[in-house]
């Protein structure tokens, strides 16, 4: 038998992805924005919903898949509910930000790429986050940790964290 | 300027010290191939768009006062251009090129023939991953599905060393339609695919679909999905959905010949 999908699972509700779909006209030239939408809807890209895109927009799986796959932004596996960007670009490099990337996963328990077990956070490294200048940097879900340090890592952990106790 | 001259003017050119007319904007490869100069391809089929990607055919270009190497496949012959396909540059250049592509693709013996016939006797540089690979991203693949197959089954993936050519999801590839074009134009050997058990199994995309038996003989020779790919592009009368190759030949041919009538001359002049 052909192997299955990897990713073969429970329905997903489309209706986040036709409303987004719907605000850029279903046009296909807007495609990078529609799937940054959904993203933001889905915390991911799940497949059915991709092969909806493709349907909508009239493009080919293959063209959707491969846009999804180009862009490091885009994750096709889902995340944690936070997402952690630690740099590791020249500057934060320089600056030692190894180290603070060692002292994520040691914290954590997952390597970059992964998300711990609870579901909390996803640990991706980048190549750049635009704050050179307050080098080593991480990011939280949009927020900016700069002069970066194991004791800030540890106290933006614990925030984030417990922001999720009143709803767990 | 001589940018909006005609399509169809001729241009004259000189590859490798020789003369030669050619129509404007024919490809240097093709120009070189009339004075049947070979020129390693990978990347290259006659009937797909040029994409320049393997770079084998890189050849040096002079223009005046500048020369620089850049791909034959995608250049296009204008006024002026002398054109080198051997000088030292071309095959330095050439050499590296496929010293690169055997390490990305160390297990091709396609590749492994062309780096003997250009006298490199071993691998300089190691084998990428676990030395299986015989792809080299040519994309031929992906432009023969495009402009030949269904459209779209196979697609580039991910970016980088970390760039592959597969199907949506790395799962059955919906829209593939089994025609093959894709493995008839592997240069590399990469794709793989096989007929069995009434299956037409392209193993490298991971779709495998069912064959159509021949009306006539009974042999299975096409996919179904091609032949439903193929039959609203058909006029109706033509039942080429229906028989194989071989049943079509003789049954043409039965209805081709002419009926044999006593008297009558197969061709008949009508001028006395």
């Amino acid at each position: 038998m052909a192997p299955t999908n990897l990713q073969t699972q429970a329905p997903v509700d489309l209706a986040a992805a036709d409303a987004v779909i719907d605000s850029y006209q279903a046009d296909k030239s807007w495609l990078v924005m529609i799937l940054q939408d959904i993203q933001e809807a889905y915390n991911y890209l799940p497949q059915p919903v991709l092969e909806h895109v493709a349907v909508r927009l009239a493009l080919t799986p293959s063209h959707v898949y491969r846009v999804a796959t180009f862009y490091a932004s885009f994750s096709l596996t889902r995340r944690g509910r936070h997402l952690i960007l630690i740099c590791d670009g020249t500057a934060c490099h320089l600056r030692g930000a190894e180290n603070l990337q060692e002292e994520l996963t040691r914290r954590l328990g997952v390597a970059p790429g992964q998300t711990t077990a609870d579901g909390l956070f996803t640990l991706e490294t980048v190549a750049c986050l635009g704050a050179c200048a307050l080098a080593p940097v991480m990011m939280i879900d949009g927020t900016y940790f700069g002069k970066l340090t194991s004791e800030k890592i540890v106290a933006a952990l614990e925030r984030f964290a417990a922001k999720e106790a009143p709803d767990a | 300027m001589s940018d909006h001259a005609p399509a169809n003017r001729k241009v004259k050119t000189v590859i490798d010290g020789r003369e030669i007319e050619v129509a404007r904007d024919t490809w240097a490869l093709d120009a070189a191939a009339k004075l049947k100069i070979r020129i390693p391809t990978l990347c290259h089929h006659a009937a797909l768009t040029p994409y320049g990607a393997c770079r084998l055919c890189v050849v040096e270009v002079t223009k005046g006062k500048s020369t620089w190497l850049t791909t034959a496949c995608d250049l296009p012959i204008r006024e002026g251009l002398s054109i080198c396909t051997n000088s030292p540059a071309v095959l330095a250049a050439r050499r590296m090129t496929l010293e690169l592509l055997w390490a990305q693709a160390p297990a091709s013996e396609e590749i492994q023939a062309l780096a003997r016939e250009m006298g490199i006797a071993k691998p300089r540089f190691a084998a990428r991953g676990d030395g299986e690979n015989r792809c080299i991203l040519c994309g031929l693949c992906v432009r023969a599905c495009e402009q030949l197959g269904a459209g779209g089954a196979i697609g580039f993936t991910r970016r980088g060393v970390e760039r592959t050519v597969d199907s949506p999801f790395g799962g059955q590839a919906t829209l593939c339609i089994g025609c093959g074009s894709c493995l008839a134009v592997c240069p590399t050997g990469h794709i793989r695919g096989i007929d069995r058990a009434g299956q037409r199994r392209m193993s490298t995309w991971h779709t495998e679909m069912e064959m159509a038996a021949c009306e006539s003989c009974g042999a299975l020779f096409a996919p179904l999905r091609q032949l439903e790919h193929l039959r609203p592009r058909l006029a109706e009368h033509i039942p080429i959905v229906k028989v194989c190759p071989a049943c079509r030949r003789a049954k043409a041919a039965k209805e081709t010949t002419l009926p044999a009538r006593p008297g009558a001359a197969l061709i008949r002049n009508t001028r006395k």
